[in-house]
């Protein structure tokens, strides 16, 4: 089946070569950073997370919002989702190996990492990560292959694969809150010791990923002959509201609980993000351009009648989609560092390495899913030919 | 038994699977147990009971004799030659085992705006706490960094894989990483030839010098200071820094975290 | 059979890159090295012997510096007792290299004979090599 990404139009190989331009720079400097050692970064020793970490945050959201496809379909049998359910399952897998990437590239000994299972750590939460990222990679390819595959056969779906299909919803749900608690287990990082951490991640997961798919869908529709639905992308529409609306809320939460107790500690990130600290404020133009795109997106995927219009639905996506990206791919990360344990406050900002390095990964996760992708859409055209 | 193709790779990959989560299962049953067995794989080794040790290795600093001139100096100077601690002369990739820095910023949460002038402008010197409760090694996802018997904390470079999780976990700033190879920040000519230097991208952080410890040596920063530094096993009530504790009131950093520091500050 | 030129010639390509280490070594076999043991610590020796005998040490030292470093460093037991009951300080830079001062004739010269680059001396430092009666580094230095 995967042999159908070997044929395409033009405009798709020049795609892909695009792609692996952006990757050969990327990997050229990952060899640099591994020659000179991760000091090319911005990252020193009080920030010493960066925006590979960041970047592994969201994309783990990005990964688990599948699971907003596959509840309704498999546990509501709403069948409009039918046809698009396969395109979460691979945007779930270009998204976990974006994560594992992200990982591989912050990490100082890399080759060491299988240290991780040759001392095994039950009380670390990366060992449990690392777990959790592996099964739901694993069981994502085995759900999307095999369904595809049997769509392509024009056969009903494999019995066996139902017990995947079920075991990925919880799973789903665990990466992220389990990758929430790689943050909110620490002691003296305010910004993330608080009990609404994995709740948060979930509901901004589970607007960004959505939105994610529902931009790719409607490129999809644009330049082949799949559709995917007016039905199906309004519903994903309304999950996406309705999750940022709650993500919203919860960061609303962040803020009351800080500034109403008016404990420093608590309020000194969240000022850092949104008006600067004692004259620090790198963050602050980023955050006041998230505010204004959470709300306006949040506001036109309200409207039904903006909803409706395919361009203004993907502006709004794309809103929300760079909202949760700037508040979880930039500033939860960095935030959480300011102020250092001494109360000093050292900005961050990436350097060209670590930049291009990120981009190949993204690059390399638009790779897996234009391949992936195009599979599913030939395969949808095909059952659509007959 | 005949076996199709399919059959085999389920049977495989599924082995794998278990093979690959049963070292974890293991040890979230009897934690240690499955290293320790792999220890004797193929030598000879004879334990021998270690000699008598502390219960509980804890500092004592006190912080007005520290303000003495050169006492902070000869300390840092003590400690950052006896173990080849690089000096790469920036904020960003400094790496650092012991240092100074005042009040406000060590005891950062307990500020108080109306301090004594003596008490602002000493120098207070910042090390690892080797906690108790140590969050680094709750974190650490393969044991490189652990808490020994007898209270240290201590470090594996052999085994850290630079995740950089213990320093998001250390609430006390006292963790360093190798940002590049120490080496190149290093004078060559002034090694100390009976430590090792560390490599790029592990972390490091001060170790109560337990390398001097089991000579039966103190550390060197208490050996350069006797004045200002006391040593000693915190789970004795006649040992040096017990009888200090007794009479001298003190300081830790952040015990509201629950980490229940060993570094004691006299002011 | 579809293609069987093009199939041919790319196994012939695939074939000849997969064998590439074994040709171009072809014939040029490095000499088995000797690991010399003459250095000034061990010269004064009575009897040369390691911490364990010399066919152990010369299988089974990588396991034992393995089981040192984690009994020195994890377990905080830096003793070391051998087969014959002797006593021996756990330390690399100490005990190993206060004997073997000549890592560059010792350690490399079967570590480079087969290949490999333990991570050893990214961190413990190997002590300055005291010079030769005779230096003859420039001659010999394109061998390594």
């Amino acid at each position: 089946m995967i042999e159908k990404a070997l044929k395409g139009e033009p405009r798709y190989f020049m795609w892909l070569v695009f792609l692996m331009g952006i990757i050969g720079v990327g990997v050229g400097c990952w060899f640099y950073q591994l020659y000179k050692g991760l000091g090319i970064t911005g990252m020193g020793r009080d920030i010493s997370w960066g925006v590979y970490i960041a970047q592994f945050t969201y994309l783990v959201g990005v990964a688990a919002s599948a699971v907003m496809i596959v509840i309704p379909l498999y546990l509501h049998d709403y069948k409009k989702y039918g046809k698009v359910v396969v395109f979460g399952e691979f945007l779930a897998i270009a998204a976990v190996t974006m994560c594992m990437l992200f990982i591989v590239v912050d990490v100082g000994q890399p080759q060491r990492m299988l240290n991780v299972l040759l001392h095994p750590t039950p009380n670390s939460i990366l060992f449990y990560d690392m777990i959790v990222l592996c099964g739901y990679l694993i069981i994502n390819i085995i759900v999307g292959y095999n369904c595809l595959l049997a769509d392509a056969r024009k056969l009903p779906h494999p019995g066996w694969v139902k017990p995947f299909i079920y075991l990925s919803i919880p799973w789903a749900v665990s990466i992220h809150t389990v990758t929430a608690f790689l943050y909110a287990g620490l002691p003296g990082r305010h910004l993330w010791l608080t009990a609404v951490m994995a709740p948060r991640f979930l509901a901004s997961a589970f607007a960004s990923g959505p939105a994610l798919l529902v931009l790719v869908l409607l490129i999809i529709s644009r330049v082949s002959k799949f559709d995917p639905g007016r039905d199906a992308l309004q519903t994903i529409a309304k999950t996406i509201c309705y999750a940022m609306i709650i993500n919203l809320f919860l960061v609303g939460m962040e803020i009351f609980t800080a500034f109403y107790s008016n404990i420093p500690g608590h309020m000194h990130p969240l000022q850092y993000l949104f008006v600067g600290l004692h004259g620090h404020g790198k963050i602050v133009a980023w955050m006041w351009t998230a505010a204004p795109f959470a709300f306006i997106g949040v506001l036109l995927l309200l409207i039904p009648s903006a909803r409706r219009h395919h361009g203004i639905l993907a502006f709004a996506c794309a809103s929300i989609f760079l909202a949760c990206w700037i508040d979880k791919g930039v500033a939860l990360v960095i935030g959480g560092f300011i102020p250092n344990p001494f109360h000093r406050i050292i900005e961050y900002s990436a350097t060209f390495p670590e930049i291009a390095i990120t981009l190949a990964i993204w690059g390399i996760g638009a790779l897996i899913l234009t391949v992936l992708h195009k599979v599913a859409i030939t395969v949808r055209e095909e059952e659509a030919a007959t | 038994m005949s076996m199709d193709r399919r059959q085999f790779i389920k049977i495989a990959g599924m082995s794998a699977l278990f093979g690959l989560g049963g070292k974890g299962a293991f040890e979230f049953l009897r934690p240690g147990a499955l290293e320790a067995s792999e220890h004797g794989h193929g030598v000879e080794y004879v334990p021998e009971e270690p000699a008598e040790v502390a219960k509980r290795w804890g500092m004592t600093i006190d912080v007005q004799k520290c303000g003495e001139p050169g006492v902070v100096e000869k300390c840092i100077k003590a400690c950052h030659s006896t173990h080849n601690i690089p000096d790469f002369g920036d904020s960003k990739n400094q790496v650092k085992w012991l240092w100074q820095d005042d009040y406000e910023h060590t005891f950062a949460g307990n500020e108080n705006s109306y301090m004594d002038d003596r008490v602002k402008e000493l120098p207070f010197l910042c090390l690892c706490n080797h906690c108790d409760e140590p969050p680094c090694v709750r974190v650490c996802p393969t044991k490189a960094t652990f808490r020994r018997p007898d209270g240290v904390v201590a470090m594996d470079y052999h085994r850290c894989i630079g995740c950089r999780f213990c320093m998001a976990g250390c609430p006390y700033g006292s963790r360093s990483f190798n940002w590049f190879d120490p080496r190149n920040a290093l004078n060559q000519k002034e090694y100390n030839l009976d430590f090792p230097t560390r490599m790029k991208g592990v972390v490091e952080k001060c170790n109560f010098c337990v390398e001097r410890l089991a000579q039966d040596k103190l550390p060197a920063c208490v050996e350069a200071a006797p004045e200002a530094l006391a040593f000693g096993d915190l789970a004795d009530p006649d040992s040096s820094v017990r009888q200090i504790l007794r009479k001298r009131s003190s300081m830790r950093r952040k015990l509201e975290l629950g980490t229940k520091p060993s570094v004691f500050y006299l002011v | 059979m579809y293609d069987a030129w093009k199939i041919l010639v790319g196994l012939a390509i695939f074939l000849g890159l997969f064998t590439f280490a074994f040709w171009m070594n072809a014939g040029k076999a490095a000499p088995v090295p000797e690991p010399k043991i003459d250095t000034p610590e061990i010269k004064k020796m009575a009897v040369k012997q390691c911490v364990e005998d010399k066919e152990y040490m010369r299988t089974t030292h990588m396991q034992l510096v393995n089981v040192w470093r984690d009994q020195a460093l994890r377990d905080g037991n830096r003793e070391f007792i051998n087969q014959k009951g002797e006593k021996y300080v756990i330390s690399l830079q100490n005990t190993c290299l206060k004997c073997h001062s000549n890592k560059k004739e010792f350690c490399d010269a079967c570590h480079n004979y087969t290949a490999i680059a333990p991570y050893c001396w990214d961190c413990h430092i190997v002590p300055p090599e005291e010079p030769k009666e005779e230096p003859r580094e420039e001659s010999k230095g394109n061998e390594s």
